[in-house]
């Protein structure tokens, strides 16, 4: 494996990982960052230096990763940390998540930008409590391409059997939860096997290996079935002798695609207009998509400012103000019925009241709680929350971003829970009413 | 150099990818303009180094054909070096922006701060720079700080809050989910805001090679008078070096980092064109700060310890 020497261009990844605590999660980062050649010698030495100090024999990997002092100094992974490395084929970005159950929201936070999930489990151990856990997140959370990385084969002899029968057992259940979908690769992170170089202890083994298999993942964007749309940022107007008459919508396309000839409607106040220009950081384009950051001009000079959203006229999302979403709690302080908050959806902040909690996961057994009365940090539940303003907000089934809010406490501006509107997986059908359901959907 | 750009297929509604560069210059660019339109008072923090400059050309970029709707801040430390503020001045110029000055000089001139034995101004910067946001009132801050750059800042939020003392606490850190930035603050309260997080120090020279962005002629190999003080090459000047037993050579170098010259050191390099600097940096096996940043070196926890204290 060598670093990236050519100038070329290629493609980002985000992925998330997941694992419980000594599933070998660090050992497996720290395989991949060393052999991609991504840790370098000064940082190396630095890691050498602090376990020596400490009595350890080798160099401790996870001080690679655990980058705070309270993390160091109780040897345990307490937030998220954000890691890069490069292939010549691919950028990555790895929002490494902490394992524990008490760290739910960690992995929310890692997985809500990820196009991957790394799932891993103990070859040993199999499918755990906490990998069904981890795959209900990532089903939940909607991230594409789900990995699960069956790690210490070396501890169960290479057997193709332990492999597949884990494989199976995994894909169905996470089959099951809508996870669309899911890699099986037998690894040892420790040994190497399947992880960059491929394994010639497990010859049974066909496909890629891990690295491999982050390198060819698609990334790009299916805009056939996605609805545009652009949350407006900000209102770009030079008034100068050049650009006397220059007024722009600037934003970042949330989802699909907008061409000059456009109509389009802005919502909520439902005008509608033509685009008769696209600016992209400076320069005019015909068409652009998501996620590219633009400035829209339009044939008509209506009211837009930041907050609004421009949507093709002929696929608009209705506005509301009751939006019923699953939920992750994600601060300390409870989240209560009758709680007074801020929603901000897209590029707009308005007030909210949270009206109802149905019902709250338990992700033990995926059974569901009804009428928790509140949530606490790292629940997952259903919220019905009522908006002091109408918001054109998408199923986040359909769409990550504009299907997404996350909800503020005016009083000191902490960001309290992540939602995801509309249904939630795996529900075969609409659920009437969760309070009589006994099933796992919420 | 090879550019494999963003490939849209024949067909229509057919799959469609950008480049890794394009990817994180629109994710900066949409950081930029929600500072704009969430915040009263925003500065970007301007050195004159690469990563301030790359925040400068995406702000221009983010707002053209309008002008940027922040000011520039320059901590300066008294002992830069000469080209980096000839390049700032210019820039500011052409581009018809405003720049405030934190002075370290100034402080140290009036009794408030004391120059250390070492003669490193880098920890100095912290009360010029907090006091500035505070007199000032800017209540979003930019910095060019990277997650690549150090394990603390790899644990570091796009949208950092900082509180009345601009302290950051890393346990009480506020998760981010998806593009939903949250900016609330209390009145002053500040928050520190990186759009090049999710950036490497290859991404960034990358860039500026596509952009064919200028930088200050300290970042290519040229001769200079230097000499060795723990391992790094540092220019001889009137901020303390060298000093006894301590011998000033002619060396081709250039730098990696630009920061206070007392702490900053120089590589050799014989790299005097943007295409060559990338092959040095994918080729070597130093981090930029291992190299070249004294600072950094004085302990484990250096990073996280001047941040929480402030430090950008």
């Amino acid at each position: 494996m060598s670093t990236t020497t050519e100038l070329t261009e290629t493609t980002l990844l985000r992925f998330a990982t997941a694992g419980s605590v000594d599933d070998g999660k660090s050992t497996l980062v720290g395989r991949l960052l060393h052999d991609s050649k991504s840790v370098l010698t000064d940082q190396l030495e630095a890691v050498q230096r602090a376990s020596a100090s400490r009595g350890q024999e080798g160099p401790d990997l996870a001080l690679l990763t655990d980058g705070l002092r309270a993390e160091r100094e109780q040897g345990i992974t307490i937030d998220v940390a954000y890691r890069y490395f490069a292939t010549p084929r691919r950028r990555f970005i790895l929002a490494d998540t902490p394992g524990h159950v008490q760290y739910t929201r960690n992995m929310v936070t890692g997985a809500s930008t990820a196009e991957l999930t790394v799932i891993l489990v103990d070859a040993r151990n199999g499918v755990v409590e906490q990998t069904r856990r981890h795959a209900a997140i990532a089903a939940l959370l909607r991230v594409p391409h789900v990995v699960l990385a069956v790690n210490k084969m070396d501890l169960v002899a290479y057997e193709e059997q332990v492999f597949a029968r884990i494989a199976e057992e995994f894909t169905a259940y996470a089959s099951e939860l809508g996870v669309p979908e899911i890699t099986a690769i037998p690894i040892s992170a420790l040994a190497g096997d399947n992880v960059v170089e491929p394994s010639a202890n497990m010859d049974w083994y066909g496909g890629p290996t891990f690295l491999e298999h982050l390198e060819s993942v698609p990334v790009s964007h299916d805009l056939a079935h996605c609805h545009a749309r652009l949350p407006v940022q900000y209102v770009i107007r030079p008034q100068t002798a050049e650009h006397p008459d220059y007024r722009g919508y600037a934003g970042q396309i949330a989802a699909g695609t907008f061409r000059v000839g456009d109509s389009v409607t802005v919502l909520p106040s439902g005008r509608t207009t033509k685009v008769t220009g696209i600016d992209l950081l400076g320069k005019p384009v015909e068409a652009a998509h998501t996620p590219q950051s633009v400035t829209l001009l339009l044939e008509d000079d209506i009211d837009i400012s930041r907050g609004d959203l421009l949507v093709p006229s002929k696929d608009a999302p209705a506005t509301t103000q009751d939006i019923e979403a699953t939920v992750c709690h994600v601060a300390d302080q409870p989240l209560t019925v009758g709680h007074r908050v801020l929603l901000k959806h897209g590029t707009r902040t308005v007030k909210a009241i949270v009206k109802d909690i149905p019902s709250r996961l338990t992700l033990d057994d995926l059974s569901l709680h009804p009428h928790p009365g509140q949530l606490v940090a790292n629940d997952i539940g259903r919220v019905k929350v009522r908006t002091a303003q109408a918001l054109p907000v998408d199923s986040y089934a359909d769409s990550r971003r504009t299907g997404s809010f996350i909800l503020i406490d005016p009083a000191d501006g902490t960001t309290l829970t992540a939602g995801m509107v509309g249904e939630s997986f795996a529900s075969p059908e609409p659920v009437k009413d969760e309070a009589e359901d006994d099933g796992w959907d919420f | 150099m090879t550019t494999t750009v963003a490939t849209v297929s024949e067909e229509t509604g057919a799959p469609y990818t950008l480049s890794h560069l394009d990817a994180l210059e629109s994710e900066a660019v949409h950081i930029f303009r929600e500072v704009a339109g969430e915040f009263e008072r925003p500065v970007i923090l301007f050195s004159g180094g690469k990563d301030s400059i790359v925040m400068l050309h995406l702000a221009l970029k983010a707002f053209a054909p309008a002008t940027i709707p922040f000011s520039l801040l320059h901590v300066d430390t008294g002992h830069n070096f000469p080209e980096v503020l000839q390049y700032r001045d210019r820039t500011v110029a052409e581009h018809n922006l405003r720049l405030h000055v934190a002075s370290v000089q100034d402080y140290i001139d009036r009794g408030v701060l004391r120059e250390r034995p070492d003669g490193t101004r880098n920890p100095l910067q912290t009360v010029p720079l907090t006091e500035k946001i505070q007199t000032e009132k800017f209540d979003a801050v930019f910095g060019g700080g990277r997650r690549d750059e150090e394990k603390a800042r790899a644990k570091e939020r796009v949208f950092s809050l900082r509180d009345e003392f601009s302290q950051w606490d890393p346990r009480r850190q506020r998760p981010e989910l998806w593009q939903l930035y949250n900016g609330r603050h209390a009145p002053g309260e500040h928050v520190r805001v990186f759009p090049l997080s999710n950036w490497t120090e290859l991404d960034v020279w990358q860039y500026i090679a596509r952009e064919g962005i200028e930088l200050p002629q300290i970042y290519f190999a040229h001769e200079r008078e230097v000499f060795q003080r723990a391992g790094m090459w540092l220019t001889a000047g009137e901020w303390g070096g060298p000093r006894d037993g301590e011998t000033v050579e002619k060396r081709l170098v250039r730098y990696r980092t630009v920061g206070d010259m007392s702490c900053t050191g120089a590589v050799d390099s014989d790299a005097t064109t943007l295409e060559a600097v990338i092959t040095e940096i994918a080729a070597s096996r130093l981090t930029e700060r291992g190299a070249t940043r004294a600072d950094d070196k004085m302990s484990e926890a250096a990073m996280e310890d001047r941040k929480r204290e402030g430090y950008f």
